[in-house]
């Protein structure tokens, strides 16, 4: 996973409710086998028309975002599924940032794994962000992460909170099977005491 | 019972990181897993316990002649490829000739895999299935998935509680499914997130397995990464004699051990809802999420009755998607094609309710289709032997083998762009179904009484029988 500590980018507005991840990918792209590739289909029914024509209304079409790394979003931001393909395909777009003021929870969780930045604020600061980032064209945020901001050019200055875990977690790009891996003499004696198992007393009819 | 639960199974618990608790059992499916399984081996890495991991395909397998050849290369590589990581790393699988294959959370609790007080993971959000079995189950990422390939462990951070509460007698008509879209449309889609769910309440208890199952099921569409119900004399009774559950002696141990599970009297929750059980009708969603619902004996809402101009918004979205009228009575939306599965409504009880309500019927002339799924093939093979297939197909369903099927659109089974469904399923969102499909979520019996009138009707006005 590659590490974030501070990143400025483009802005781009997401101004919908309850975005699921069906919608940030579909199901017909849940049947890869790699992690690699998913950017352009993020979004994919939203995006494109039939034939995949960029559906020029969708605000990720339009030409002033291009190349946005920084997407604000609104409440419960990737309820539904579990897939993490929703943060590999917004990864690959190359979205390292998302500002919301909620956001599901097994998403939340996918995003640390993928060294993406989830920040939560309130939903008065949010609408100053929508605000700015739709008057003005080319809108870049900095998300600081040591610091816990985020900043625009013109003085703009939020704190956002995050748990100190998760945060030396991105900051340092940390493998946490590695880190779990460290502590196997616990696994081994939590084993131990409890003999976890899962015996079969009739004969089904499973592979091997 | 979520303490409980957590506390015995912690490994390790310091503070200022999050706990490490231990997994009893790993569900896997080929559609979440083959990036888990390629990051253990890129880092010379082992599954920690094979046999503690259970695989079975169901997202894309075809639910009619499978024993053709698989036309979609991804879908038949993918299958290639969990059977090929499930045999290098000794794990069981459920392959889609097994017996006992079927929807990764309908064979968990019918093979006894699922039990009470276990840890449950699997990289499918409605893993939240089997905490009616009270254990403590629910999705994880892929990510968490190769986390407990190789360690058998998780990184967590304590959820909060929260206490579901249904009281009073269920109206005739009106099942389980009914219960719990009424509970997502009172506290929302967002309603429950950070929190496990425990529901409880003479309307609980009165419950079946299955019925608990649907419940459960739909937890993760209030937000709750997992619900739960205590384990009770319902849930001893389902378990005894299926083929992980041990026998005799042991059994009854385990019994005394589980009867220790249920939260002690006076135990707090962050947060508690109440349900009047009695003044529940059946349901049927409008929008493009669940939440978005109302009683069959409503309109749709008009977007401008919502205070929150998001959700405004969102209801002016979701009528334009689903293209609907406000005010149309529910009751005047028709329907293209009734999809009866998926791991919220696929068991037998399930296929049970709605044989009675189709009996020496005909679905209406108007339906393009009318597709009943079974769960799990020894589903499939249950209500054959008591003859509910024949039933099903006299009545002019078409009876399909188990998998998710319809309920996602991986397999042929595919809801087409504009048709209006009503299906059993647990999600509505935006093209779930099929690009540019409009879902209706609704119990099996009210998916029976549509697909007879060709449109939405109240199963307890069609003069079938509706008890259980
Ligand atoms: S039936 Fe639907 S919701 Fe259930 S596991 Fe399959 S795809 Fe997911």
């Amino acid at each position: 996973m590659q590490p974030i500590s501070k990143h400025t980018g483009l802005v781009m507005p997401l101004d919908r409710v309850n975005v699921d991840t069906d919608q940030m990918v579909p199901k017909q792209f849940l049947k890869a086998l790699t992690r690699q590739g998913f950017g352009r289909n993020l979004f994919y029914d939203w995006r494109y028309l039939p034939g995949e024509v960029p559906n020029p209304d969708f605000v990720l079409n339009f030409p002033r975002y291009r190349g946005a790394s920084v997407l604000l979003a609104r409440a419960n931001f990737g309820c539904g599924s579990s897939r993490e393909h929703a943060p590999w395909a917004l990864l690959d777009y190359g979205f390292r940032v998302i500002i919301a003021p909620s956001f599901a929870d097994i998403f939340y969780n996918n995003c640390f794994k993928n060294g993406i930045l989830p920040i939560t604020l309130p939903d008065a600061e949010m609408d100053e962000l929508f605000r700015r980032a739709e008057a003005k064209e080319g809108y870049q945020l900095t998300a600081d992460l040591p610091d816990q901001t985020i900043r625009d050019a013109q003085g703009l200055q939020f704190h956002f909170d995050i748990d100190d875990f998760r945060k030396t977690v991105l900051l340092q790009g940390l493998d946490d099977i590695g880190l779990t891996l460290k502590h196997q003499p616990e696994i081994t004696a939590y084993e131990q005491r409890h003999h976890p198992q899962a015996t079969l007393y009739e004969a089904v009819d499973f592979k091997q | 019972m979520y303490d409980k639960i957590w506390e015995s199974h912690v490994v390790r618990e310091v503070p200022g990181e999050p706990g490490l608790i231990y997994i009893d059992r790993h569900l896997i499916h080929e559609g979440t897993s083959p990036q888990a399984f390629a990051g253990i081996e890129a880092a010379g890495r082992k599954v920690r316990r094979p046999d503690l991991t259970f695989a079975v395909m169901d997202h894309s397998v075809p639910t009619k002649n499978r024993e053709l050849p698989i036309l979609d290369d991804n879908a038949r590589l993918q299958f290639e490829a969990l059977a090929r990581n499930c045999k290098n790393h000794g794990v069981h699988l459920f392959d889609m000739f097994s017996r006992n294959q079927g929807i990764v959370h309908i064979i968990g609790p019918e093979l006894g895999i699922t039990q009470p007080g276990l840890t449950i993971v699997c990289g499918d959000s409605h893993t939240s299935t089997h905490g009616a079995f009270g254990a403590l189950a629910f999705g994880i990422g892929t990510s968490e998935v190769e986390h407990v390939l190789a360690t058998e462990c998780l990184q967590q951070d304590r959820s909060r509680t929260m206490l579901v509460r249904f009281s009073g007698k269920r109206p005739k008509g009106v099942s389980s499914k009914d219960l719990i879209l009424a509970l997502i449309g009172k506290i929302g889609i967002s309603g429950g997130t950070g929190h496990v769910i425990e529901y409880a309440g003479d309307t609980i208890a009165a419950l079946s397995m299955d019925a608990r199952m649907t419940i459960c099921n739909m937890s993760i569409e209030g937000g709750a990464r997992a619900g739960m119900v205590a384990p009770d004399q319902t849930t001893f009774e389902y378990l005894e004699g299926r083929p992980f559950v041990p026998r005799g002696r042991e059994f009854h141990l385990l019994v005394d051990q589980w009867m220790s599970l249920p939260s002690d009297f006076g135990a707090k929750f962050d947060k508690t809802v109440e349900l009047d059980a009695t003044q529940i009708a059946p349901q049927v969603t409008w929008g493009t999420n669940p939440g978005m619902v109302t009683s069959v004996t409503e309109r749709v809402p008009d977007p401008n009755s919502f205070r929150d101009p998001d959700e405004r918004k969102a209801a002016v979205r979701a009528l334009e998607y689903m293209d609907l009228r406000p005010g149309t009575p529910i009751v005047d939306i028709p329907v293209d094609r009734v999809f009866i599965g998926s791991c919220t409504n696929s068991r037998l009880e399930d296929l049970r309710a709605v044989a009675r309500v189709v009996r020496g019927k005909h679905v209406a002339r108007t339906l393009k289709a009318a597709l009943v799924v079974p769960g799990s093939r020894v589903v499939k093979a249950k209500a054959e032997a008591e003859g509910l297939d024949r039933i099903l197909r006299e009545a002019g369903f078409e009876w399909r083998d188990a998998g998710c099927s319809m309920c996602i659109g991986m397999n042929d089974d595919v809801l087409p762009p504009g048709e209006r469904s009503a299906s059993t399923s647990n999600r509505n969102f935006e093209g779930r179904q099929g690009k540019g499909s409009r879902t209706h979520l609704v119990s099996p019996i009210m998916a029976a009484a549509a697909a007879i009138a060709g449109h939405f009707v109240d199963v307890r006005e069609l003069g079938v029988d509706v008890t259980e």
